[in-house]
């Protein structure tokens, strides 16, 4: 018999958590019911939705908060700084409005999906994983939270309980540009993510990553270092233009070839640069 | 899992609801078993389709992705709390608007519509297409969707059914006269009426292209697994194990013998109770599996896929007229092209679905289809049952567009049924039904047309493959259709065109709104664009020059006395041609990144059956209540026949079209009137029910003693007769009913005139056809190679719009289905068997679509109708492939035109250049 287990205060989630390795873990459950298909559930699950305290936004001195629980929907309409820009359009992106109400930003970095949509928005944020177990916590960066294709670092006993935004990268606008072949509840071809802060005309910070070009999305640090110092103008695109981009690897799929990936990653990144200083560029790459 | 069951408190529509259910039980699971509130539908279990969308505290969510322990006191909302004693405004104006086709999706949209009305009482376009982005419709093309919620606030109140006065039915657009249960939920579909004992039936498939199989211990696996009531494989067929839509081609087993011949072949059905089938995993079914050579495209070398068809050539059709070759060789101008399609999945948002039950020793099978009388004969051969002891009974069936004319789980349920004694019950997953189901021929056509130095065209020569996978299904339908249609509506004196349909390992290719002359009009429509611009002359004008025209000789050699309106299509488009290239020209001028085109095609189609009978019956009569009752056997799957075929009846007959009611397609209740497939209801069926309706009156006149310029009016029971002065009371009430519990009654068949086509192809192969061209105004980013759809404006020769509501719907309907097929519907067998991989257009990516409805009476049909449903779908992708040329000088030949694909044609002209 399997077990269910649904707990209302966080150490008795990690306290289970530790006691049994072969927890399915259920939150939004816009990931786990379709993995399903119409085969039985076989695995002990931990419902993590009785868990109130991982839910909403909250600031502490050198970080913004989002609980691990909280919904696409949630973010898209909470009062955030414009270094968000590009996480709030993500949430907007994800599936539809029925899963933006549902599925949970841990969720969307826990699945490890290459077309993960927050995943991007998130990297430009150099936002940070907080993993807990029974008497441990652990801060990773994003970058290194996600392995690859489905995999994370996270450890059985290990629970996401938020992502955390380090106030400094709240700084500057950011973007989100995704490319797909419709308009709506669409998986991405390609996405982009950029941020940008400007001081005195001067491109001060640049983070740029791009996502379901590789295994997990990535930063593009040498883009990014060719854009700082640079007066903000068309010359941004220029840099864009001429950058190697070799952070990349795409694949061929049914949603396009590695060759177009490339390409089209090029060009909605320097969309993506430009709608960050000028939000009339913002135009969906998606026609 | 699903035995551990917990107390769940919750607000379902404002009432309070206690019951135990497994804590992860879907939503969507919990409110159609356990509840029985099935206006809920399921279309995918995986949140791509959005059919299950309910309101839980007020947000849309899909209910197949909320574990039921998320909703523990939480309020639900279903569409069947929509509506407070009378309909809701949006459900009213759903109705209004004919927003609601199939219905399958309408619940859906009814629910989230609600939740951005009651945030948002005036919405715009923009935040009506976001909310309702997630909800796929397959039916409507959503132009009337959008408007139907835009406009909600004018339906408060009363809906008005739009009841046209006596004798002005025809022409009228009443309200769907099936309408009201779509939007309040109460519909019943292939899955929504199952008896609570029914055993659950869940089919064990192939997951191999080809192979090779034997069963383990079957009684073994039986033993351990406590619920399994019984397990039946192609031994236990008690028939002719081959069915098929054609009977001389039937090849397709209901379980395979021994060998499988595509992926998702069944071989085997597990019954058992439901919650036992709920727990199996299939994974562990006894099978051992020896995969075989396959090929997923057609080869005439490679091995047979049956023994019996050599070359792997099924059938073929062929047509020839003058000397072609001869035509091209000495023409001024000359276009030569290839063009490849793709599979394209039918993706109705219902899945399969139905049961079957004993009614002593008459099989009653209730399920969703598009031809009752065709699956009864093929069920009655499979399970060696005479056709009077099976009975169809067809449900609401959420879309069709094909692939409902073959069989699913009729047979299967049927034999599980017929074994036990119990009643059992399927429904196909959606990866079932993708994997199962049938297919649009993928293509592989090269064609050579010419024209002489005026632009007139000299000749033709097309020659197509068309893929038609593992089993015969529609195939030669197909080979047949493809070489009487690839002229297109022109007058192309010398001709040849070949179709093969060939077998592969791949999904069985059947029927999909319009049998190939979609794939084989895309060949045509492009080469014309080529043609046009060589001879220098504006596309539409060369089109205008070329069409076929009352007199015409089409390229079988069938003459057309009468009723040709492709001229008329194409000057009705003119203004809106010129219009369009001129604002595509001032946009362009400013632009590069984004390049702006137009693209114009035709289409025509033959209405039913090619060169072979294919009658509709009708019965109807008047009921001693002095209603008339109407046995509507042509299966309405949304395209609107119960409301049409209804309007037909009431104008020939004289009476209100509210006297009318419906009996269903039962074929224990009502005659056949044929599938509904081929464009046929509204010409064959409707042309039957007049010729009924006529029958019944001279009956009634006749008894009445009067003469045909008499007039007929129900009063209640009494019939009133009135010829001038002259007025006879007729109690129908003391008239002694018929069986049917009829006190008049009339039947009468119409199978439309056509002749064989001879070895030439040359014959008429069909009664009526109907014409229509449509143009396309789109945008491209070069450097994406992205496309924006900015208008669809069509023009279709409908004959006689008997509802031109419904005929509207039809016609954004089949646009937004040829949306699809042009930029994104690619069916891969074994990667996209799903919602997510496979793209079907949602509401943000269809267009503005600007209908006219041209009426050039046909002598043949009723009130000089002719046919649409398919017609609607045949232009769309190629004005879309010639305005994408229009815009980038590119022309995209391997379909759909994704934007990876745009692109790396732009790249190839680039570096050309």
């Amino acid at each position: 018999m399997h077990r269910y287990a649904k707990p209302t205060a966080l150490e008795e989630a990690l306290t289970l958590l530790g006691r049994d390795d072969d927890w399915l873990l259920l939150a939004g459950g816009t990931d786990v019911y379709p993995a399903l298909g119409d085969r039985p559930l076989q695995r002990n699950v931990l419902d993590l939705n009785g868990l109130a305290e991982l839910r909403g936004i909250s600031e502490t001195a050198t970080h913004l908060v989002i609980g691990a629980r909280t919904t696409w929907a949630e973010i898209a309409r909470h009062d955030l700084p414009p270094a968000f820009g590009a996480l709030q359009a993500a949430a907007r992106e994800v599936g539809s409005i029925q899963i933006q109400n549902r599925a949970t930003i841990a969720g969307n970095l826990c699945n490890a999906s290459p077309a993960a949509d927050g995943v991007p928005a998130l990297l430009v944020l150099n936002a940070e994983v907080d993993l807990r177990a029974l008497g441990s916590t652990r801060h990773l960066p994003l970058s290194d939270f996600i392995l690859g294709n489905r995999r994370t670092v996270r450890q059985p006993d290990e629970l996401v309980t938020a992502i955390r935004v380090p106030k400094r990268a709240v700084a500057g606008a950011s973007a989100f540009q995704k490319l797909g072949s419709r308009r709506y509840l669409v998986i991405s071809i390609v996405m982009a993510a950029a941020r940008i802060a400007v001081e005195h005309g001067i491109v001060t910070q640049a983070a740029v990553a791009v996502g379901a070009c590789s295994a997990v999305a990535k930063r593009l640090h040498n883009l990014e270092a060719g854009l700082r110092g640079l007066p903000v103008g068309p010359t941004l695109a220029e840099v864009v233009a001429e950058a190697a981009f070799n952070e990349l690897a795409p694949i061929d799929d049914v949603r396009g070839s590695a060759d177009y990936r490339r390409l089209a990653a090029r060009e909605i990144v320097a969309r993506a640069v430009l709608a960050t200083i000028d939000p009339t560029n913002a135009r969906a790459a998606a026609a | 899992m699903s035995t551990v069951r917990i107390a769940l408190n919750f607000e379902l529509n404002g009432a309070a609801v206690a019951i135990h259910v497994p804590p992860l039980r879907r939503l969507s699971a919990v409110l159609r078993d356990e509840l029985r509130l099935t206006g809920t539908k399921v279309g995918c279990d995986a949140g791509d389709c959005g059919a299950c969308t309910v309101l839980v505290d007020g947000e849309p969510v899909c209910a197949c992705l909320v574990p039921a322990a998320s909703v523990e006191s939480a309020a639900v909302r279903t569409v069947e709390g929509l509506a407070n004693g009378s309909l809701s405004a949006l459900q009213a104006s759903f109705l209004a608007h004919g927003a609601a086709q199939c219905g399958i999706c309408t619940p859906a949209l009814l629910v989230a519509g609600t939740a951005l009305l009651e945030q948002t009482p005036s919405p715009s376009e923009g935040q009506v297409k976001d909310a309702l982005g997630g909800i796929l419709c397959r039916c409507t093309g959503y132009r009337k969707i959008i408007a139907a919620v835009m406009e909600a606030g004018r339906h408060a109140g009363e809906l008005d059914p739009r009841l046209p006065a006596a004798g002005h039915a025809i022409g009228a657009s009443p309200v769907r006269l099936d309408g009201i249960a779509k939007v309040t939920g109460a519909d019943k579909f292939g899955a929504d009426s199952f008896p609570a004992d029914a055993l659950a039936v869940a089919v064990i498939r192939s997951p191999h292209y080809h192979a090779r199989f034997a069963f383990g211990d079957l009684d073994a696996y039986r033993a351990q697994n406590p619920g399994i009531a019984a397990i039946f494989t192609a031994a236990d067929i008690p028939g002719q194990n081959r069915f098929g839509v054609i009977p001389a081609f039937a090849d397709q087993p209901a379980l395979a013998e021994g060998e499988v011949r595509f992926r998702g072949e069944a071989v085997a059905v597990v019954a058992g109770e439901r919650e036992a089938i709920r727990d199996l995993d299939l994974a562990r079914f006894p099978i051992a599996w020896t995969e075989l050579p396959h090929r997923l495209e057609p080869c005439e070398d490679s091995d047979l896929v049956h023994a019996e068809r050599p070359g792997n050539l099924l059938t073929q059709g062929f047509v020839r007229r003058g000397e072609p070759e001869a035509a091209i060789a000495n023409a001024a101008h000359v276009a030569s092209g290839e063009i490849e399609t793709a599979y394209v999945e039918h993706a109705y948002i219902e899945p399969e679905a139905g049961f079957a039950h004993m009614d002593g020793d008459t099989l009653v099978v209730t399920a969703c289809t598009q031809a009752p009388y065709m699956d009864r004969d093929d069920m009655g051969k499979v399970l060696g049952l005479p056709p009077e002891r099976v009975r169809i009974v067809p449900t609401a069936t959420g879309g069709g567009f094909g692939a409902k004319l073959d069989l699913s789980v009729q047979p299967l349920v049927g034999l599980v049924a017929l074994k036990t004694g119990r009643p059992a019950a399927l429904v196909y997953t959606r990866g079932e039904s993708m994997a199962a189901s049938t297919k649009r021929h993928p293509a592989t056509m090269r064609a050579t047309i010419a024209a002489d130095a005026e632009g007139r065209i000299a000749g033709m020569v097309f020659s197509g493959d068309f893929n038609t996978g593992a089993y015969a299904s529609w195939g030669p339908t197909v080979a047949n259709r493809v070489p009487v249609h690839a002229s297109g509506p022109y007058v192309t004196p010398h001709y040849r065109a070949l179709g093969r349909a060939l077998h592969s390992n791949g999904p069985i290719s059947g029927a999909f709104r319009g049998f190939g002359v979609p794939q084989a009009t895309i060949m045509q429509e492009t080469l014309y664009d080529e043609l046009a611009q060589k001879a220098g002359l504006d596309r539409l004008e060369f089109r205008l020059k070329n069409c076929l025209r009352n007199g015409s000789e089409t390229v079988t050699g069938h003459e057309l006395e009468k009723g040709v309106g492709i001229a008329t299509c194409l000057e009705a488009l003119k203004p809106h041609w010129q219009r369009a290239l001129a604002d595509t020209e001032v946009f362009n001028a400013g632009n590069g990144a984004r390049r702006r085109g137009v693209g114009v095609a035709s289409c025509w189609y033959g209405c039913g059956n090619t060169s072979l009978p294919n009658p509709s019956t009708i019965r109807l009569g008047l009921s001693p209540d002095g209603h008339v009752v109407l046995h509507q056997g042509a299966v309405d799957i949304g395209q609107g026949s119960n409301t049409v075929i209804a309007q037909i009846v009431a104008d020939t007959l004289g009476v209100p079209l509210q006297l009318v009611r419906l009996k269903g397609a039962d074929t224990a209740i009502s005659p056949d009137a044929g599938k509904t497939s081929a464009s046929r209801q509204t010409f064959v069926s409707g042309k039957a029910a007049e010729k009924a309706a006529r029958a019944l009156r001279e009956k009634i006149l006749r008894f009445a003693n009067v003469s045909e310029l008499a007039t007929l009016h129900l009063e209640g029971s009494t019939l009133v007769v009135r010829e001038g002065q002259a007025v006879r009371h007729i109690d129908l009430a003391a008239l002694v009913p018929d069986a049917d519990g009829l006190v008049f009654s009339a039947q009468e068949t119409y199978d439309p005139p056509t002749t064989p086509l001879d070895e030439n192809g040359q014959g008429k192969p069909y009664a009526v056809y109907g014409y229509g061209a449509q143009i396309a105004e789109l945008e491209v980013d070069m450097k994406l190679g992205t496309v924006r759809l900015i208008k669809i404006t069509a023009a279709h020769d409908v004959g006689r719009a008997i509802n031109p509501l419904l005929a509207e719907g039809q016609i954004e309907g089949g646009i937004a289905q040829g949306i699809g097929m042009a930029l994104m519907e690619e069916y891969i067998p074994g990667r996209t068997e799903n919602l997510h991989d496979y793209l079907i257009p949602t509401i943000g990516d269809v267009p503005p679509i600007e209908t006219i409805l041209v009426e050039i009476p046909d002598p043949e049909g009723p009130f000089g109708a002719k046919g649409l449903g398919e017609h609607v779908l045949i232009p769309t992708a190629p004005a879309i492939l010639n305005a994408i040329r229009h815009a980038t000088g590119v022309l995209v030949t391997k379909l759909p035109a994704t934007p990876s694909r745009i692109r790396a044609a732009i790249a190839e002209a680039e570096a050309g250049r």
